[in-house]
């Protein structure tokens, strides 16, 4: 679905991360680690078309990401951001918006653009919500709301920078499911994620950044047993038998 | 929180009393003064239209383009208010609070010296001024960081440069100023048809480019990155909005000079009634708008009478204290600015 090539990225010209290569799958989850400050967002939004590269290229089904016009990369590439305004409008509303890529200049939704709200609302568990307040709604739910505009964008590839941010565990835990399942139908899903555990409970694929460099991509399982994640997070990953991970001091 | 399906529902109503409002004010707006009439009369005047009938003489050439100019100037800069508001994502931003109204003033005045001959000088001159300075205004603050704070002061820092040049434009050519009394506080008692014509353009232009840009300010409300993730291009947005207000600010003070706070007051009641959909909101703050200046322009006349206050003094004893109320306001716990 995507593939990086000797990417560099960063702000102003400074690369913050460079010579990233790696390709994202269809149907996987993959997951963004490392410390603060160590780039994971910047490479996210570099991937989402929010910001240039310095370097290298990122290809979306073999074309530069760049060649895209902007509506054409919105329609197959959806963008969660960390940080969100949390407008006054309904959860269909809200949704409605995912449409946006589609709209003609009258922007006015047709019967099948309504269709695919609704069908987006049904997939990530929002519809019975759909006329309520967005800002009625917990953290969680209204993470879900923006997991259904992203689906209502109709593409394949959703990203999300720090979906689990200020969200309970029990939230966090069902976001995760949500994009799993999501996974699991086909949607190629890139996340940023803090906490290490989950990245390997739920992913399918995990690109450790450190030292302005990627310093691992590949499944959680070999990355555990490298223990590269122990070197560089200087903690001790563990697993439970029954195949959870968990942290050490 | 009111429910946002009970706003949805209500909608229609509040158009119907918005409307209404803007139908009252303008028949009382001819109806009232110095010398009232009857609606009789009105309608008598209104019939014959005799150029030897007085009161037709009152209403055509002092009440009506008066009233015409309150509904144009009251709808103009509420939606320039608005869209002010949306694009630089910031409740505090009017046409005056961010200079955009004293940057229209002063390159209208400019005109009005240099050019006082050119037909559509001064209007086209009061359009490039609020252009010109809610651009300025707006790289200002981007380059300080996009802050509420920052775009307040930015705009409070420009505004005082231009009200500096105002000032020395009245200095130096007093007779200018003399010739249009009302210009600096804003008000209407001066206003003519071939005033209104001249604005109407840009009028119509700045309405048609933000009722197209409705959907667009939605999804620009969302946020940056997520409206750029929807495939907004929000640079293009943010400039036509700019452009839309500019329009509507530089008409209205080409005929109603440096009308205050209607940017500020009408776009907020309007999103109290009507919510924060564009869609609703843009017309519900331009029907806001005029019924209120025209509503207070009556005010301004009969208050005082026989003496008559300029419109803009009212709509400052009104509005500032509504400025004050909404930097204080704390919303979900959060002061607004």
């Amino acid at each position: 679905m995507f593939e990086l090539q000797r990417a560099a990225v960063g702000y102003d010209g400074t690369p913050i991360l460079q010579n990233v290569s790696f390709t994202v799958y269809a149907g996987q989850i993959t997951t963004l680690v490392g410390t603060n400050g160590c780039g994971k967002t910047t490479l996210l939004k570099a991937i989402a078309r929010q910001l240039p590269l310095l370097d290298g290229q990122i290809l979306l089904q073999g074309r530069s990401i760049r060649t895209y016009d902007r509506k054409e990369f919105a329609r197959a590439v959806a963008f969660m951001p960390q940080v969100r305004n949390i407008p006054e409008i309904s959860v269909r509303g809200l949704v409605s918006h995912g449409r946006f890529p589609y709209l003609g200049l009258s922007r006015q939704m047709t019967s099948k653009d309504r269709a695919a709200v609704e069908q987006a609302m049904q997939s990530a568990g929002v519809a019975r919500w759909a006329d309520r307040d967005l800002r009625e709604l917990s953290g969680g739910e209204r993470q879900r709301v923006y997991v259904a505009m992203a689906l209502a964008q109709g593409g394949d590839a959703i990203l999300l920078d720090e979906p689990t941010t200020y969200l309970d565990v029990a939230a966090q835990f069902e976001l995760l499911e949500l994009l799993r399942k999501l996974a699991d139908q086909g949607k190629t899903v890139v996340l940023v994620l803090h906490d290490l555990a989950q990245a390997l409970q739920y992913s399918d694929r995990v690109a450790v950044l450190a030292e302005g460099k990627l310093a691992a991509f590949d499944a959680p399982q070999q990355l555990f047993e490298q223990k590269i994640l122990d070197e560089i997070f200087g903690v001790t990953l563990c697993r439970a038998p029954e195949g959870t991970y968990y942290l050490r001091r | 929180m009111k429910s946002i399906q009970k706003r949805k529902a209500a909608a229609p109503a509040v158009f119907g009393i918005l409307l209404a409002a803007v139908l009252v004010s303008s028949v009382a707006a001819l109806c009232l003064g110095s010398q009232p009439y009857s609606l009789a009369q009105l309608w008598q005047a209104l019939c014959t239209r005799g150029e030897q009938d007085p009161v037709w003489r009152v209403i055509a050439y002092v009440r009506l383009p008066r009233m015409l100019g309150g509904l144009f100037s009251g709808a103009a800069l509420a939606v320039a208010g608005v869209l002010l508001q949306a694009v630089l994502n910031n409740a505090m931003a009017s046409p005056n609070v961010i200079g955009v109204n004293a940057g229209a003033g002063f390159f209208a005045l400019f005109a009005m010296v240099v050019a006082p001959a050119v037909p559509g000088a001064m209007q086209f001159a009061s359009f490039l001024g609020a252009l010109s300075c809610s651009m300025l205004v707006y790289l200002l603050a981007w380059r300080a960081g996009l802050s509420r704070t920052t775009l307040v002061l930015a705009g409070l820092a420009v505004s005082g440069m231009l009200t500096a040049g105002i000032n020395t434009l009245k200095l130096l050519w007093p007779e200018i100023v003399a010739s249009s009394p009302g210009f600096l506080t804003g008000g209407l008692s001066g206003v003519t048809m071939g005033m209104l014509a001249a604005a109407f353009p840009y009028f119509v232009i700045g309405i048609l480019l933000a009722l197209f840009l409705t959907v667009d300010l939605n999804v620009l409300c969302l946020g940056e990155e997520s409206a750029s993730g929807l495939g907004l291009h929000v640079t293009r947005t943010r400039f036509l909005g700019i452009l839309a207000a500019a329009l509507l600010a530089g008409a209205a003070v080409s005929f109603a000079g440096l009308l205050s706070f209607v940017g500020l007051l009408a776009p907020h009641i309007a999103r109290r009634l009507v919510g924060t959909d564009h869609r609703i909101l843009v017309p519900a703050s331009a029907l806001l708008g005029a019924a209120f200046v025209v509503t207070c322009d009556i005010a301004a006349r009969l208050l005082f009478a026989p003496f008559e206050l300029p419109v803009g003094i009212l709509l400052s004893l009104i509005g500032g204290p509504f400025f004050l109320s909404l930097l204080l306001h704390r919303k979900r716990g959060r002061i607004y600015v």
